[in-house]
């Protein structure tokens, strides 16, 4: 126990005496947790769009300042050619090109349908489906508009309309920030246990202490601890100030369950310190598992439900997710902060990351070898 | 096994994939004495040590270490021997006090014992005013003196040394080489590679090895009179002339 105690001694001063660690631990997350949020979110704004109007009538006139008007569009201009609009797309100038056609109210007013013509910048595909979808929710309200104006009476209304309301639980205003500042959370965790940690044995390796370590009597459960009680704890400061600049920057409290995301992170920090571990057994130098670890976290992030939900991914890909740690992270970083869920609730994530806890140690633990 | 001897190596190989890096090495130390492990780059000395400190596995043969066999009893060996690498082994960003409280406690010791031997080491090193000074702003020749008495700060049975004295000076050479010779006087094994082969007069039995075997072994003074010459240098140079290989 006293060599342990040696051996967590010397850890904590390198960590405390690197600047480069202290930086990443606590300048890393406030610029994740503060500025990430506002830019990284699925909202699309300043979609360029073109407008060719032939008719110039009152009604597209209308329909052509409704879209002017939403936030989500800036107007590229006005034209008289579709040619000319497409080489607007073509010169991204414009994601999105509208063609009101000739006539086009007096066919409205004649034959109650008329036909507006869309071209889209699918080349970010993004971008594109969006503003189209913005484009034809602006088109469908516009349809409503002329319907209401035209048959005041419901019996006259040639097909049912069913308007749906909606109240979305958990996060009210369906902001963005809150939705997103739990899962940088988890990924900000996922980078110190599992990077930090592997780095730090590399580093070992690469300047020569570890053969010094491995000719001495320490055990290699010793020598793993030693690795894995420091950043497990810096973990736990993280966290605290990730959960700090949430409240103070996004105004996110986390109710009284905030226990319950502790007692995850310290399963979940295991689990990641573990791989961490795993990780730096197999490489030589730092740089090696630099790429090594960026190769999955690239991985682990993209397949966390982070930015794209898990259970709109194809089935190999949840599959991947269901073997993803991170992805059990963010979704109980969520369920805690926008839910407040209890350890009842998250009891099966529990379970699942003690599992890879266990096993990721285990591996890492044999895999180490004091003799080749 | 006689217990005079420290190190017994019989028939010691170590193969990687086809290359045999330590061909059958049979040889003993005696207690106390200073064992040079002489050869050039490529020439097996290191693999041999790494085998003997329990670092890697022999593919075949035997040896004990203190008594204690190879194979079975590693862990016993890292308890009675010290090591000191090629590379720099101590803890650049870590204070002189901090290194030498690390590796004690590595052993076992506590914190007492450890300053008691911290005062005394840095005593004898004339390093008593930079013990709070990070390793890794000392000078070179400073840092392997304090590498080497650390490595020996648990008062091991025997100590290696894998070329310890790389691009040090001559005087500090000469300084590194008076710690080597306390450390025998207080009964401790010294086993050493080197490439200087001044140093190899400063060993009391050499061990030359060309290509993975040991061509000769005995003392500097009997070397040089089989040889027929003066200096140790002539010795080595006709002995790694008929070397296969080189650098590996």
């Amino acid at each position: 126990m006293t060599t342990f105690i040696f051996i967590l001694k010397k850890e904590f001063r390198q960590i405390f005496r690197d600047p480069a660690i202290l930086r990443l631990i606590f300048i890393m997350p406030m610029l994740q947790l503060i500025v990430l949020p506002f830019a990284a979110d699925y909202e699309i704004k300043n979609i360029k769009i073109g407008i060719i109007d032939h008719d110039h009538s009152d009604y597209s006139r209308t329909l052509v300042s409704k879209i002017e008007n939403s936030a989500y569009f800036r107007l590229t201009g006005y034209t008289h050619t579709f040619k000319e609009g497409l080489q607007w797309i073509e010169d991204e100038k414009a994601d999105l090109v509208i063609e009101i056609p000739h006539r086009f109210e007096a066919t409205l007013i004649r034959e109650s349908k008329a036909d507006v013509l869309l071209a889209i910048n699918a080349v970010n595909g993004t971008k594109g489906n969006l503003g189209a979808a913005y484009t034809l929710g602006i088109i469908q309200q516009f349809n409503q508009n002329i319907r209401v104006e035209w048959f005041q009476m419901p019996e006259f209304n040639p097909e049912p309309m069913i308007d749906v309301t909606y109240t979305s639980l958990y996060n009210p205003h369906r902001n963005y920030q809150l939705f997103m500042v739990p899962g940088i959370l988890a990924v900000l965790l996922t980078m110190v246990g599992g990077f930090l940690s592997a780095l730090n044995i590399v580093k070992e390796k690469e300047i020569g202490t570890i053969e010094q370590l491995n000719v001495s009597p320490i055990k290699k459960y010793q020598f793993i601890m030693g690795k894995i009680v420091p950043f497990w704890l810096l973990g736990f400061v993280i966290l605290t100030v990730g959960l700090v600049i949430s409240f103070i920057v996004h105004g996110i409290v986390p109710g009284s369950n905030i226990y319950v995301l502790y007692v995850f992170s310290a399963l979940y920090l295991f689990a990641i310190l573990g791989f961490g571990l795993l990780l730096s057994n197999f490489t030589n130098t730092q740089q090696q598992a630099m790429m090594v670890a960026f190769f999955f976290m690239l991985i682990f992030i993209l397949l966390s439900g982070l930015y794209t939900p898990i259970e709109s991914m194809p089935p190999w890909a949840q599959v991947v997710a269901a073997f993803n740690p991170v992805s059990y992270m963010v979704e109980v970083m969520r369920m805690v902060l926008l839910k407040g869920a209890t350890i009842k609730d998250i009891w099966p994530h529990i379970r699942i990351i003690f599992v890879f806890g266990v096993v990721l140690n285990f591996f890492a633990i044999y895999s180490y070898n004091k003799t080749n | 096994m006689s217990s005079n001897y420290s190190i017994v190596a019989n028939q010691l190989t170590k193969i990687f994939g086809e290359f045999k890096a330590v061909d059958e090495i049979s040889f003993h130390v005696e207690k106390g004495e200073i064992f040079g492990f002489l050869g050039a780059n490529g020439a097996g000395k290191t693999t041999a040590m790494r085998m003997l400190t329990g670092l890697i596995k022999p593919t075949s043969g035997k040896a004990t270490v203190a008594g204690f066999d190879i194979f079975t009893e590693s862990e016993q060996i890292k308890r009675n021997i010290g090591y000191m690498s090629q590379k720099f082994s101590l803890y650049q960003d870590l204070k002189v006090w901090e290194n030498i409280e690390f590796y004690g406690g590595l052993y076992g010791m506590n914190k007492k014992e450890i300053n008691k031997a911290t005062a005394e080491l840095l005593e004898k090193l004339e390093l008593t005013k930079e013990i709070n000074v990070l390793v890794g702003d000392l000078p070179l020749g400073w840092k392997q003196k304090l590498a080497f008495s650390i490595s020996i700060i648990h008062k091991p049975k025997i100590v290696f040394l894998d070329e310890p004295t790389g691009g040090v000076d001559p005087v500090t050479r000469r300084q590194f080489w008076n710690l080597i010779y306390e450390a025998a006087e207080r009964g401790i094994t010294i086993f050493v590679t080197t490439h200087y082969m001044d140093e190899a007069e400063y060993c009391q039995r050499v061990a030359i090895m060309v290509d993975g075997k040991i061509e000769a072994m005995d003392e500097p003074a009997r070397l040089k009179r089989d040889f027929k010459t003066n200096s140790m240098d002539d010795v080595f140079y006709r002995l790694a002339r008929q070397a296969k290989r080189s650098d590996p």
